[in-house]
């Protein structure tokens, strides 16, 4: 095989160059030495008593993996506890001497295992990594300590006292109820000993709400990315500010990218902006714009002093840029239709796809993550990026989020999500949102289709056979895709990412499977 | 990005690493463009005490010996002072061992008296065989031991730290949870962090917790020649020419020669790079981020090509090569925080080999070898060149390996043809001296051009030629050309 170099070609979408026999993509090489030496699954576990925010983490961290590109799924033990016990009575439940109990909280937890296991080699597919019994993972815990009673009683007021538990109940009985249920479990609970029991194993122990953080035994890339996402979160109260620049020239031109002005009504927003910014009468608000004529314009109605970041740049859209979408249409039709396709892999020719901006924009949501009230003054596809993160949304909706002119987002996190209030400053714009497309572009199957297509269903995308659309899945190589790039060890595969990150919420620390 | 300068502290006994960490810090803060300077008091000791004579001179009861080191550390925060305060520095790391509370009180009371945030980096280990390495990797070579045989310098190193034992308070979960610090044990195996202020302390302990000291090598090399290479044309994503298919051969064979253990092959997702690696026969990893310098509205022409379609542009960038962004396109500025996650994982990897591009191998050469901004655009990357960079006691060995293919130059110098001032014209009248060395620019339009460029309406832009002599003589030969700028910018 040395010496005699496969041929390249460039996948359609994604525009990345593989090798390739008669012009169709090979199937990836398996990895040298065998599957065994590929990075197993990462299984992390929640560690702590309750109330310390080990929901709050999870969430936030799936979100967070999941946006950047590694398949991540929380299993929480408490929910299949709600499902195998209908109506909770009262504390008495998790006491250690309730037997009946006992035995059934343990179910839940093997139950939730099992999933774990299932949602891990069901995606292995072809890759035969393991036998039923046994799942070679790696492990990582991350353990939420806190004794301050103030944060704690916090927590139990936000999240708590509204779950499904106790619908039944008032306010107060229902914070006193959950007390108690703390202490059944601080009886038998078992920190992470780093210093004995647990010095070999990898774990994260974030104290006092991250004010101190203890960490062990770091094994691969993703945990390196974990143990730095988890240091820069907060639970500072603020609101995080998203909107787009004024209307541009080229915005009522409908043309794409470029570089150009405001618009009369552009400037008239950033002066709305200005006043609306003065009325939240914010403490400390940082105003972010990107590198970009219309969004530094925007910015400078306001008086106050921004910050640009190049990785705020709208998308590139390569030989597309500056052009209208009916001239794209017009002069690259196949483009025009591939895009259409998979809005979010799509890679304009020399330029950037979705997938791209996320690996782009991602410190820029690292340090939002720092910051206390921000205000983002972005374009339509960053902004998009940006929102998804934000509300969770997956990277088929990302593309057709509405972002448009001259409307303020305001996001404030409360309990485990966010809160989106969606602010007009009415001054009119031109519309530039593009609606998913309902029928499936027709120049493309004519030119290449070998077997007929299958109806358009709501959730799935019709495969075209024959044509080597295939998304490589494998997620871009870059901060966080080294762990599994580096394991999947020719960097393109067609199969779903292999590393998977499962949180399992365990009340209880103490876990043997 | 902060506004309140650092003052980074190491604590730990001697041969814990300090220096090591300390001068990788640096190197790395320097790279994503944050002022950093190291001092290290040890340094400072030796100006001072010209001659080492041995470790009784660290004995606690030494008083002498007690009053010159508190006089070395007193100087170098002195220097910290004038770095941080009058040099424009952002960080500055203090590299001493500071393993007494009260030193470190003297410390905080330093930087509160003028306003600088202190964060602690403290090294802790008790794994002989880590110290052992440590003392013969760079304490043997140090200028104090010089006149001696390896056994008497490590006896008298050990008794050394024996001196600072005794009186060594590490950092403190409790005593010391107001301060901002992290504390490495065991060479990374866990990490203490508390109190993370800001966003460089936050990037300070994400490196930290990155960086290993387990032997490997990095290389870097570039893709083969390209067909875009042999036409003398920049960017793009051509193929290989038959010459870099020919270079693809010969370094996988190369690499087979190495017997490397566990290679990672890394390369960007332009064409020339994968059709080089694909020769290796073994799996590669694509990187975008490895990906050429983006030269905008300038990607595919030849330099006389944009010597003649741009020629502001043209001379700017040599003005500021490093600085200097293609319209809708990179700098190299642009490029290093492209490549700061490549960094990050070359640091957490062990063997690996880049294959890349001009720009982009430059900027990972200037991180691995200390280079500033100014040098990092002109350090020579040849075509068919592999770098073997093995990390060295504090610094980085490198290996220049020519695999004897021939290839296309694709180096330009730094040119000797710059402005010297090109600060936006704000005054009614302003001097810009225009040095001529070559005959290669068109003055005439390079004039014009500037002034449409930073000419400012009701300003009068006055060119002077001036020609040097032998370096020795200026002769001022004539107004070269006086543009008036009318109310309304024109470019006439």
């Amino acid at each position: 095989m040395k010496g005699m170099p496969r041929e390249l070609t460039q996948n359609r979408i994604q525009k990345i160059w593989i090798p390739s026999k008669d012009d169709k993509p090979s199937m990836p090489r398996t990895s040298h030495g065998g599957p065994h030496l590929a990075n197993p699954p990462t299984v992390i576990v929640m560690v702590g008593l309750p109330a310390r925010g080990k929901t709050y983490i999870s969430r936030k961290l799936t979100r967070y993996l999941n946006w950047i590109g590694i398949p991540t799924k929380v299993f929480n033990v408490g929910e299949y506890r709600r499902e195998a016990v209908k109506h909770y009575s009262s504390y008495d439940f998790f006491k250690s001497d309730n037997e009946d109990a006992v035995k059934i909280r343990q179910q839940c937890a093997l139950a939730a295992l099992r999933d774990v296991k299932t949602y891990l080699t069901e995606e292995e597919g072809q890759v035969a990594l393991c036998r039923a019994e046994q799942i070679l993972t790696a492990i990582f815990f991350i353990e939420s300590v806190c004794d301050d009673p103030n944060v704690i009683a916090c927590n139990i007021l936000e999240v708590k006292v509204s779950c499904p538990d106790y619908q039944d109940c008032n306010k107060t009985d229902a914070m006193e109820d959950f007390k108690k249920r703390i202490e059944c479990y601080r009886m038998n609970y078992q920190p992470l000993d780093p210093d004995q029991y647990d010095k070999n194993l990898s774990f994260i122990k974030v104290i006092d709400v991250g004010r101190r953080f203890l960490v062990n035994r770091i094994q691969d890339h993703i945990q390196s990315r974990i143990v730095y996402y988890l240091m820069n979160i907060h639970v500072q109260p603020r609101s995080i500010y998203l909107c787009r620049h004024g209307e541009s020239q080229h915005n009522l031109q409908g043309r794409l990218g470029g570089d150009s002005g405001l618009s009369t009504r552009g400037r008239k927003f950033a002066g709305a902006l200005a006043k609306f910014v003065k009325e939240q009468n914010l403490k400390d608000l940082k105003v972010w714009t990107s590198q970009l004529r219309r969004s530094i314009q925007t910015a400078e109605a306001l008086n106050v002093p921004y910050e640009q970041w190049k990785a705020l740049n709208e998308i590139d859209g390569g030989v597309c840029e500056e052009m209208t979408y009916e001239e794209v249409r017009e002069r690259f039709p196949d483009e025009f239709a591939l895009r259409d396709q998979d809005k979010y892999y799509y890679r304009y020719p020399s330029g950037e796809s979705y997938q791209d901006l996320v690996q782009r924009v991602e410190p820029v949501i690292m340090e939002l993550e720092r910051q206390e009230n921000v205000l983002v003054i972005c374009h339509q596809a960053v902004m998009r990026c940006l929102l998804a993160y934000f509300l969770d949304k997956s990277a088929d909706e990302m593309p057709y989020l509405k972002c448009p002119l001259h409307t303020v987002l305001k996001l404030t996190p409360v309990a485990y999500g966010c809160k989106v209030e969606s602010i007009s400053l009415n001054v009119e714009a031109v519309n530039t949102h593009r609606d998913r497309p309902d029928v499936r572009p027709s120049t493309l199957i004519r030119r290449n289709s070998v077997t007929p297509l299958t109806s358009p269903e709501p959730n799935k995308k019709p495969r075209i056979e024959g044509l080597d659309d295939t998304i490589i899945r494998e997620v871009t190589p870059t901060q966080l895709t080294l762990c599994t790039a580096s394991h999947t060890t020719l960097a393109l595969s067609t199969q779903v990412s292999h590393s998977y990150c499962v949180i399992s919420s365990l009340h209880n620390p103490v876990v043997t499977y | 990005m902060t506004n309140c300068p650092t003052l980074i502290v190491t604590v730990g006994l001697p041969a814990r690493g300090k220096t090591y960490i300390s001068k990788k810090l640096t190197r790395y803060l320097n790279w994503i463009d944050v002022p950093t300077k190291e001092f290290n008091v040890g340094q400072y000791r030796r100006e001072c005490v010209k001659i080492y004579k041995s470790f009784e001179f660290f004995r606690p009861d030494n008083e002498e010996g007690l009053k010159i080191r508190k006089q070395c550390a007193l100087a170098a925060l002195n220097d910290v002072r004038q770095f941080l305060t009058d040099e424009g520095g952002q960080v500055a790391v203090f590299d001493a061992t500071n393993t007494t509370r009260e030193r470190r009180e003297t410390i905080l009371r330093f930087a509160e008296q003028n306003g600088f945030k202190v964060f602690f980096v403290e090294s802790v280990c008790e794994d002989p065989d880590v110290i052992a390495e440590n003392i013969v990797q760079v304490k043997l070579g140090c200028p104090d031991y010089t006149h001696c045989n390896t056994e008497d310098a490590v006896a008298d190193f050990m008794k050394r730290i024996k001196c600072y034992e005794n009186s060594y308070q590490p950092l403190d979960e409790e005593l010391d949870r107001d301060l901002s610090f992290i504390k490495i044990i065991d060479v990374g195996r866990r990490y203490l962090v508390n109190r993370v202020q800001d966003h460089i302390q936050s990037r300070i302990v994400y490196y930290l917790m990155n960086i290993h000291i387990t032997p490997r090598s990095i290389y870097l090399c570039r893709h083969g020649e390209s067909d875009l290479n042999i036409k003398g044309r920049i960017g793009g994503d051509s193929g290989l020419s038959a010459r870099g298919k020919e270079f693809a051969k010969a370094l996988g064979q190369f690499i087979q020669s190495q017997n490397i253990r566990d290679l990672k092959v890394w390369t960007s997702q332009m064409k020339r790079t994968i059709q080089t690696a694909e020769a290796l026969g073994v799996p590669y990893e694509q990187w975008k981020a490895l990906n050429e310098i983006d030269a905008g509205v300038c990607e595919e022409l030849m330099y006389e090509e944009i010597q003649q379609k741009y020629p502001l542009e043209f001379a700017l960038r040599d003005q500021d090569k490093y600085r200097y962004r293609y319209p809708k396109g990179e700098s190299y500025e642009d490029l290093v925080q492209r490549l700061e996650p490549v960094i990050m994982e070359l640091e957490r990897q062990e063997n690996v080999l880049v294959i890349c591009h001009q720009a982009v191998m430059r900027c990972l050469l200037a991180y691995f070898l200390d280079k500033t901004a100014e040098e990092l655009p002109y350090l020579k990357c040849a075509l068919h060149t592999v770098l073997k960079l093995t990390p060295m006691a504090y610094g980085c060995k490198v290996e220049s390996v020519c695999l004897n293919v021939d290839a296309v130059n694709t180096h330009r110098d730094r040119p000797s043809v710059r402005f010297t001032n090109t600060h936006p014209l704000s005054m009614s009248v302003s001097l810009v001296l225009v040095k001529q060395a070559s005959p290669i620019i068109n003055l005439r339009t390079l004039c014009s051009s500037f002034t449409t460029q930073f000419g400012k309406p009701g300003c009068n832009v006055m060119f002077i030629a001036l020609h040097v002599v032998d370096n020795k003589k200026i002769n001022i030969l004539y107004p070269y050309s006086t543009i008036k700028i009318n109310l309304f910018k024109s470019t006439s």
